[in-house]
């Protein structure tokens, strides 16, 4: 137990608080516009959307493309599950979730057996077709709503409840990142024929990755419901599934920092261009761009390196004190 | 009897027969040598005993067990380790960590374990870690542990991939060309660690090798092999002073 108390995760849980809190206050205070009040819950829906595809982009090292088809899959059937409850919504919003995440857990495990198998390229297409699949299904099915998608689902996904269920997202993946299981996904990634002769079950641990990441499409999926009130097939088209790969490669495959860092920026930004009115999303584009070329330029790796350096040189004087 | 024992090995690629009938007998403890010219078939059978490929003909047994047609990672749990001709290390993570990677079924900790950070985690944590540098400082770099793999100087990868592989407990070791790519002075350095591999754990090794100057200093047994079929084998100074064997490696007059 001491060691889950060292200085690292307290500093870490003090600053998760502190941006909390800060938040918080704004909006108490009335400091931040209705407008970026509404933004809160998409980037911390993003947050959980992108760590989640970082597992399998990053860690595992399998580029797909149905991220959104995962999404949707845990959306609908997280708020199919409110919406036929009777149960009081503080007990059957969680609830939701659990089942939204389950349900896309189970797609995971369905498609990833014949999926996996494959390599590069063809995995993206085959994950791609699969979030094409399901968007057409569900716009054909009559319980969800046909092309109309659900309606009056309880707006439930405060900004507390999302923030606190990015956190959790972050904690389980960097905690799995970090383990034995983790290592072996990575070990995955790096060296396939070498981590078999090394003893790694490959089938199993690209699975889990690929389960593991569903699940936490599937509770996104249903915060995104939750806040917006309707669902609608086309919402989780392929531009969905692109946007959480943008934010992933923005912010560095295998970052969960980059990953929340990169969801921030890639969710708030277009807003914040909205003055440009018709060259907004250009403008949007651009920065994008000068984003990623920034992080590939060895200099500005170089000054990254001198900054986080220099923090952690103040952190082990800290520890000397 | 032997601790591997290969029966009538072989296999074949469309109409080649890359591994033709091969007859091995390696005895507990012991340094094993398998030479033969480029194309001969060594890695081949390497992959045939790792479960890469899946033989055509024969079969072979560790320890009296059949472990013909199993899987790579059946066989490595059953104590087949190997080495890559062209180094395979986890490129983009630490050194420990690849060793650790290698620990990773002595490890136990549960899916929900290693998530919510259960005291067993810290304790298996810190159990690997040591044996992990344990292995680290046999191979003298222990003080390398946080270094990615891509970083170490070449002579360095070669001896993290030995250690990564007796991380898994083998009870054979094969080694592909450890040597390849090393000037004289790190091979004489090679030649003594895997002396002290196979002191230090007791351990078989079955190693490809063409430096005939560290296949000469270590290997008391060794194999030759021209075509995918066995030219000689038995004593290394007698096999190397075979005509045969010589016209195999440098041709005929």
């Amino acid at each position: 137990m001491k060691k889950m108390l060292n200085k690292k995760n307290i500093f870490t849980a003090l600053f998760a608080l502190a941006v909390y809190g800060l938040i918080f206050a704004l909006v108490q205070a009335g400091a931040l516009s209705r407008h970026f009040q509404s933004l809160l819950v998409p980037v911390g829906v993003n947050i959980i959307l992108a760590v989640s595809l970082n597992l399998t982009v990053g860690f595992l090292g399998e580029l797909t493309l149905g991220h959104a088809g995962f999404m949707s899959v845990g959306a609908y059937a997280g708020c199919l599950f409110t919406l036929n409850s009777t149960l009081p919504m503080a007990i059957k919003f969680p609830l939701g979730m659990l089942v939204g995440g389950l349900v896309a857990a189970l797609f995971g495990v369905i498609i990833g057996i014949p999926a996996l198998r494959l390599k590069g390229d063809y995995l993206a297409i085959v994950t791609l077709a699969f979030g094409e699949i399901i968007r057409s299904v569900v716009t054909n099915l009559s319980f969800t709503g046909g092309a109309g998608g659900l309606k009056k689902i309880e707006k439930a996904s405060t900004f507390t409840i999302v923030f606190i269920v990015a956190a959790i997202t972050v904690v389980i993946i960097s905690n799995l990142v970090k383990s034995r299981h983790g290592r072996a996904i990575c070990a995955i990634r790096d060296n396939v024929i070498a981590a078999e002769s090394a003893g790694i079950n490959v089938v199993y641990y690209k699975l889990l990755a690929f389960t593991v990441a569903a699940f936490f499409a599937g509770v996104a999926g249903v915060l995104y419901g939750h806040n917006l009130g309707i669902l609608k097939p086309d919402t989780f088209d392929f531009n969905k599934s692109i946007e959480i790969l943008v934010i992933v490669v923005l912010g560095g495959m295998g970052s969960i920092r980059g990953s929340i860092l990169s969801a921030i920026i890639v969710t708030v930004l277009p807003e914040v261009l909205r003055g440009m009115e018709d060259y907004r999303m250009l403008a949007y584009a651009i920065v994008l761009i000068v984003i990623m070329l920034l992080n590939a330029s060895p200099r500005f790796a170089a000054l990254k390196n001198r900054l986080i350096h220099k923090s952690g040189k103040k952190a082990k004087k800290g520890e000397v004190a | 009897m032997a601790l591997l024992e290969v029966k009538n090995l072989g296999i074949t690629f469309g109409g080649l027969h890359a591994v033709d009938h091969l007859n091995l007998q390696v005895e507990q403890g012991a340094l094993y040598g398998l030479i033969g010219p480029n194309g001969a078939g060594k890695t081949t059978v390497f992959n045939l005993l790792t479960g890469v490929y899946q033989p055509t003909t024969g079969s072979f047994f560790l320890d009296g067990e059949n472990l013909t047609g199993k899987a790579p990672i059946e066989i490595n749990k059953k104590g087949i380790a190997r080495t890559f001709q062209n180094i395979r290390l986890f490129q983009n993570m630490s050194v420990i960590e690849n060793v650790k990677v290698g620990l990773h079924n002595s490890g136990h900790c549960s899916f929900l374990e290693s998530v919510l950070r259960l005291p067993r985690y810290f304790k298996e944590e810190a159990a690997l870690d040591e044996k992990a540098m344990e292995l680290l400082a046999v191979f003298g770099l222990d003080g390398e542990r946080d270094y990615l793999a891509s970083g170490l100087p070449y002579g360095k990868q070669r001896k993290l991939e030995i250690a990564r592989a007796l991380a898994t407990k083998p009870k054979l070791l094969l080694l592909d060309e450890p040597a390849a790519g090393m000037n004289p002075g790190e091979t004489a350095e090679l030649m003594d660690t895997i002396r002290f591999v196979r002191e230090h754990f007791g351990m078989t090794i079955l190693l490809i090798e063409h430096d005939m100057k560290l296949v000469a200093g270590i290997c008391e047994q060794v194999c030759v092999l021209n075509f995918g079929q066995e030219l000689a084998h038995g004593q290394t100074s007698q096999v190397l002073a075979n005509p045969e064997v010589i016209t195999a490696y440098l041709g005929e007059e």
